[in-house]
Formats: structure tokens, C-alpha cells, sequence
């Protein structure tokens, strides 16, 4: 592990659940209380000012349900860190983080739109990819996906 | 219907009825002289509105211009509003989000009217055959002319856009009350 | 049938009596196909803007779940489609990744120059739209007629014109037809010829300056707050480019520049592509120069379909084309995050495996989507004229924004 990684590790010792290294990448395993004070630390402290992506992962037999990951980038030292969580199908929220990043209203909104988990704190969650009306959360895997929703009737 | 070898006395004539409620043959000679005459000014000068979603736009852009040119055909300019344009591109992927633009835009425009579906996602849709796109935007409106391909060549859009003018001259084009209208389109 | 909005905006009434809607709509020559601004104006001056995006969101996520890793190669052609080659080999890298692969040292060097040369035409086709629907029709058909002389040139690499699907796991499609080389070098040529005019017609133009100068500027701060990368961020000042910062395929061996900007305006955004442009053909010379021989695909049975004739004759070699074919590759069961330097900016694959021949998850970090996700930013301010060249400079590509 590199020496930024280590710094990072032992500086965030307690708030995390796990640490260990993916293809060259830190991954961090927290608790969703967590969050909010992680990706703080991150980005004042280790200087992680760019917030690449988040998305999820649905794992339909496991609890908890959803894992939701975060990557980040830190420009200073090109290095990239992913973090994931778990997150329960029944209480699908999590903080957002609009605060932090503006970068994050768009991907909060997809990941909303497209697993149903909510971040509170993110006002506009309105759908992005999809549209009003469209029931259900189609990169769950209980969506089958030639399950078509049209707006417009189709003709004959 | 008959068989060869049945007597030519045994077989039923279907005695020809004049069209056009028995108008004169004068008149049926100007009537297509006219529709000819329509015919040949609307096929070349086609309006297109090129409704662009995806990769297909790469492809219409470069037919409409070096080496493929459109404007030979007379069916360069684009009008980008519904009510000045004549033929509908729908040029791309249709999802079901879009689905009430492209209904709407095509009943702002006014008659006569073509839609050409570019594409094979416009077609058919593709190999989105999932939640999200319209597999085809005969589903949703009328489509005179189908041009498949992911995305088609640009020879082929043009040989698309020269079928079309083909119909265009051989279709009836009435302006007298008298005359059939054409069949509607829903 | 009457028409209602697929998603609503907030702006839909406005609190202020003087202020107009105005819905600069989803079919628009301007948006690129399939973007939606909603935007509140006060005479000129846009106050809010709501940028609606999704407008083609063809479920790629969802179909790269139900399909073999390379079934999945023409999907990812089909996001970035003005470089379709820059996804290819993203996503072949995110797999290849996942399997511990290295590729052969010429598959190496040819995915460099086809990757720097469908940067060329990505950023062609950018500056050739945005210019265009400035009123520039010069501009639009000189770069047009040098695009598709790239195309029939990748026509004649790959098959297709726009959308190649040329990469495979552990390699390419097939190796460099005779001659591709030789007219490779004509249309650099001919392309730095046709720059040089571009060159001349826009960048001291009153009128071009006048309308990109000091419009939608942006601090390097702002830009990492609102996720930009690549071209947009670099325009900033901020030199961060993967290519140099985090290389892969052969760019640590080619010498290049990263051009940079000074204010972040659209003039910049405009000027840092032309330069990249000059860079990339630059690094097309020096592939080409440095292209070693040998084999374009791994040794790997894993993921290399055996030789034809074996196949044809072989018990063996047949059920293992009929495995590689209809279960798909084996990958190990993990997951990998891989980014690219695309033309737009970090291009990001996260793939997450079962060890099936599936994914069970494919996510695309699209740079086009995050920048969406703060263009309201760079509106809101300006005049209602200056949505149109600002969208353009972003240059967002609709299948790579949606997915």
C-alpha cells in the first residue's frame, strides 16, 4: 500500500469497518453513519477534492440489500478511493452529499431513480434518467428488463 | 382465378368502372398532369426536420454535407420547426421518455407529410430491446420509408431519400374538393 | 394528445411577475439531440436554468448485465459515438483488469494511435457543432469533410464507419490492412492543412471572440466541486490529465504537451481542443514511428477464440470457440474501477463480477453526465445567446450522458 494510502488508513482508524487494496485502489467499508464524517476527512485533510462517481449494487439474496460505492479522486496525488456501504432494502436512505460536492446531485439522483435509495438532504430528487410515472426501479434485479412502461399508446 | 382450361364462354368479365364519379378522359389527363407537376416540385424540395437523438446525428450530419450531399437532392434544409417541414427524420434511438416529443412534433406538422425512420433504433429499436426504448417508432407515429443500419451509410440514406422522392411523384396530390383525398393517417 | 412534460421543473412558475419560462426542448439543433434547459429569463439575462438530461437513457447498464463481456463491446461503442474506440478499449481495459491480462506490445501501440486518432475526430466534431450553431457554417463543413475522411479510413480498419466495435478482450479485432499507414500519414497531412484554415477563421475573429470571450468562465475550484474533467477542467488551468497523471497503453513513451487555459471561458475550451487536436496528431506520428511488430492478441486461452482452421478441424478447439461464445469469458469474481482519458474526460468502467461469463454489474462513469450536472452553474448569469456556443463547448454527448 502506497503512503498516502497509509495515511488515510490510520487516520481514519475507527471510522471504517474495513480497509484493503483493489487493483491498485483503497477501498474503505464504513457504516452509513459514518459517511458524512469520512468524506469530510477526506476532503479537508487528504485533499480528495474530486467527486468521481456513485453508484450501487443490489445483491437480492444478501442483507443488507444495496451497496452503495463511492469513488473518489485526489487530484494532488492522482490517487483514487472507493468507499462502500450497505445499505438495507426496508430504510433505503442515505446522507447525502450536496453539501460537499456539487457533483453529486445528478449521480444521487440517478442512483435514486434507478435502486430507490433515497439520500435525505438532497432536495431534488426527481427523476433523471427515467421519467414521471415510471413504476419501479429498473436496475434492481427483480426488474425484468424488457418490462416496458410507454407513455404514448402505441398505435393500432 | 379460372382455370387454363376453362371455356372462354364460362369465364365471368368484371366490366371496368370509370373513376372519378365518370368524369371526362380531359379531365383525368389534367388531373395527373397536375399531380405530376406537384409531384415533381415536392419531391425536390423536401424540408427535412432531422429529429436527432444519438449516433445516428453522426451519420445525418455527414450526408448533409462533403462528399454525400443532400442538397442535390434538394432535401438539405433543415427546417427545425414542425410547422415549416415536410419530411421527419427521426434520426436515432426513441426512448419512452421522448416518445411524447416526437408524437407531439409530428402532429404540429402539417400535411403533406413523410417520416423516414433512420436507423435500425428508429426501426426497429436495435439491440435496445429493454425498459427504456421504443423498439420502433411505428409504434408511435406512421413511417413512409425505413432505412436500417447502426449507423445506415450515407449512400443508403440517400438511396432512402430517392424511394421517397419516387413516391412523392407517383402519390396523388388533390387540391380540388372534387378530387380523393388521400387516406388518413392516424 | 396533450402534452405533458416527462419530468417537472421547478421553474415551471416563476415567483417573479417579469420572468419568462422558456423551454429550450429536448428536440433542439442545438442540444445535441437530447437535452432539455428549462430556463427562467429576465429579458436576456437567464436568472435560473434546469438542465434536463435522460432523454436517451437506452438501459445500458441493464443490458450489459444480460450479456457476455463481448456482446457487450458494441454497447460501449454506442456512448461516446464521435470516439467510439476511446470506450472500446476503456471497457476492454476494465475486463482485462479483472482477468490479469497483459497485452502484446503492439496491441499496446495501436490502441494508443487509434485512440489518439478518434480523439481527433471527437474533438473535430465538437468544435465543427459548436461553431456551426454559432452560425459558422465554414467552420462545420471543413471539419466534416476531414471526419469522414476518417471514418472511410476506419471503414477500412474496422468495417464501420462510426461505431467500430475493433476491440476484443486481450487484444483487437484483426491487425492493420496493407497500406492503412501510408494513408494515415495523407490524412494527418490534409487535416493539419484544414486546421490551419480553421485557425485562421476563428481565433483572432471579432465576432467569435465577442461570443465565447469571458462567457461561462469557471475557477479550477468550481470545476472540481462540479466534477468536470478533462478538456473543460484543463481549460481552467489546471493541468490534470490522465494520460500524464495516471498513464496507461503506451503513453508513458510518447512526449506530449497538455495544453492548459487560462480563464475557463469558452475561447479557452475552444483553443485547449484545437491544441489537443495538434498534440494528438503529433502523437499519432510517433506511433506510427514506434509500432513494433508481432501478435495483436494475448496468448491467452482464456479469452482468445482459437484459429479458424483448428477450429474447423479440431474436437478441442471447437468446444472451446463454443465456450468462449456462448458462456463468455471467464471472469474472477471481484470488482475494478478503470478510467481513461476520453476526449470528454474521465471516462470510468466499474465492473463488478461474479465469475460468470456476465457481469453482474457494469457501471460507466460518464463525463458528459457530470457535466451536465453543473451547467446550470455556468447559465445562470448570462445571456439567453450564450446557452447555445456554452452547451456546445461542453460538448455532450447524448448516448454517453444518458447511457
Amino acid at each position: 500500500m502506497s503512503t498516502f494510502y497509509e495515511s488515510i488508513t490510520g487516520g481514519l482508524q475507527g471510522l471504517y469497518e474495513r480497509a484493503w487494496e483493489s487493483h491498485g485502489m483503497l477501498v474503505l467499508d464504513l457504516l452509513p453513519a459514518n459517511l458524512t464524517t469520512v468524506v469530510a476527512r477526506l476532503k479537508d485533510d487528504y485533499g480528495c477534492a474530486l467527486f468521481l462517481d456513485v453508484t450501487a449494487i443490489d445483491y437480492p439474496e444478501r442483507k443488507p440489500r444495496f451497496e452503495v460505492v463511492y469513488h473518489f479522486l485526489c487530484p494532488a496525488q492522482m490517487q483514487r478511493i472507493r468507499l462502500k456501504l450497505g445499505v438495507e432494502e426496508h430504510a433505503a436512505e442515505l446522507p447525502t452529499l450536496t453539501g460537499s460536492y456539487g457533483a453529486a446531485r445528478y449521480m444521487e439522483r440517478e442512483v435514486h431513480d434507478m435502486y430507490g435509495i433515497r439520500f435525505t438532504g438532497n432536495a431534488d430528487l426527481r427523476p433523471i434518467l427515467l421519467y414521471e410515472g415510471f413504476e419501479g426501479h429498473p436496475l434492481r434485479k427483480d426488474y425484468a428488463m424488457e418490462h416496458e412502461q410507454p407513455i404514448v399508446p402505441y398505435r393500432k | 382465378m379460372g382455370n387454363a382450361t376453362t371455356p372462354a364462354a364460362s369465364r365471368t368479365t368484371i366490366p371496368i368502372q370509370p373513376v372519378g364519379g365518370g368524369k371526362s378522359s380531359a379531365f383525368e389527363y389534367l388531373t395527373t398532369k397536375k399531380d405530376e407537376l406537384i409531384g415533381w416540385a415536392r419531391k425536390f424540395s423536401i424540408f427535412p426536420y432531422p429529429f436527432v437523438t444519438a449516433c445516428c446525428a453522426m451519420e445525418f450530419m455527414a450526408v448533409s454535407s462533403t462528399p454525400y450531399d443532400t442538397d442535390r437532392f434538394g432535401a438539405a434544409l433543415p427546417r427545425f420547426s414542425p410547422r415549416q417541414a415536410d419530411l421527419l427524420m427521426v434520426v436515432g434511438t426513441v426512448t419512452h421518455k421522448q416518445a411524447p416529443i416526437l408524437k407531439t412534433v409530428y402532429d404540429q406538422m402539417c400535411e403533406p407529410k413523410w417520416v423516414m425512420a433512420f436507423g435500425v433504433c428508429a426501426t426497429s429499436g436495435g439491440f435496445y430491446q429493454n425498459y427504456a426504448a421504443v423498439a420502433g417508432i411505428d409504434r408511435i407515429i406512421p413511417v413512409d420509408i425505413y432505412v436500417p443500419g447502426c449507423p445506415p451509410r450515407p449512400e443508403m440514406v440517400i438511396d432512402a431519400i430517392m424511394m421517397l422522392q419516387d413516391r412523392i411523384a407517383n402519390d396523388k396530390h388533390p387540391i380540388l374538393p372534387s378530387e380523393q383525398p388521400p387516406p388518413v393517417r392516424s | 394528445m396533450q402534452y405533458r412534460p416527462p419530468v417537472s421543473s421547478p421553474l415551471q412558475h416563476t415567483a417573479h411577475p417579469d420572468h419568462v419560462v422558456v423551454n429550450i426542448g429536448p428536440s433542439h439543433p442545438a442540444t445535441h439531440g437530447t437535452i432539455q434547459i428549462v430556463a427562467e429569463i429576465d429579458g436576456e439575462t437567464v436568472v435560473h436554468a434546469d438542465v434536463h438530461c435522460g432523454y436517451l437513457h437506452r438501459g445500458f447498464e441493464k443490458e450489459a448485465e444480460h450479456h457476455t463481456y463481448h456482446n457487450i463491446i458494441p454497447y460501449t461503442d454506442r456512448l461516446n459515438y464521435c470516439s467510439a474506440m476511446n470506450n472500446n478499449f476503456a471497457y476492454a481495459e476494465a475486463v482485462e483488469k479483472a482477468l490479469g491480462i497483459e497485452l502484446t506490445p503492439r496491441c499496446i501501440w495501436l490502441r494508443t494511435l487509434l485512440a489518439e486518432y478518434n480523439r481527433i475526430a471527437d474533438h473535430c466534431t465538437c468544435i465543427a457543432a459548436s461553431v456551426m450553431e454559432m452560425g459558422g457554417m465554414t467552420a462545420f463543413l471543413y471539419l466534416m469533410t476531414v471526419r469522414d475522411y476518417i471514418f472511410e479510413h476506419m471503414n477500412h480498419l474496422s468495417g464501420a464507419r462510426l461505431t467500430y466495435s475493433y476491440v476484443r478482450i486481450g487484444g483487437l479485432a484483426r491487425d492493420l490492412p496493407d497500406g492503412w499507414l501510408v494513408r494515415l500519414e495523407e490524412i494527418l497531412t490534409f487535416t493539419e492543412g484544414y486546421l490551419e484554415r480553421i485557425h485562421g477563421m476563428l481565433d483572432r475573429n471579432r465576432i467569435f471572440i465577442g461570443r465565447t470571450r469571458d462567457v461561462a468562465a469557471m475557477t479550477p475550484e468550481h470545476a472540481l466541486n462540479w466534477g468536470y474533467t478533462g478538456p473543460i477542467l484543463r481549460s481552467t488551468g489546471l493541468a490534470m490529465d490522465l494520460r500524464k497523471d495516471n498513464p496507461y497503453l503506451a503513453y508513458p513513451e510518447l512526449d506530449f504537451e497538455v495544453p492548459v487555459g487560462i480563464k475557463g471561458d469558452n475561447y479557452d475550451r475552444y483553443y485547449v481542443r484545437m491544441r489537443e487536436i495538434d498534440e494528438s496528431i503529433a502523437m499519432v506520428r510517433q506511433c506510427i514511428e514506434r509500432l513494433p511488430g508481432g501478435p495483436i492478441n494475448v496468448d491467452d486461452p482464456r479469452v482468445v477464440l482459437p484459429e479458424k482452421e483448428l477450429v474447423y478441424n479440431q474436437i478441442e478447439s471447437l468446444i472451446h470457440h463454443f465456450k468462449l461464445v456462448m458462456d463468455g469469458v471467464q471472469v474472477p469474481a471481484g470488482e475494478v474501477y478503470t478510467a481513461h482519458e476520453a476526449p470528454n474526460g474521465e471516462l470510468g468502467f466499474y465492473l463488478v463480477s461474479d465469475g460468470s461469463g456476465r457481469p453482474y454489474k457494469l457501471h460507466v462513469r460518464a463525463p458528459s453526465f457530470v457535466h451536465m450536472g453543473g451547467m446550470h452553474t455556468l447559465l445562470e448569469g448570462h445571456q439567453v445567446s450564450d446557452i447555445v456556443p456554452t452547451f456546445g463547448s461542453m460538448n455532450m454527448v447524448g448516448g454517453e450522458c444518458d447511457r
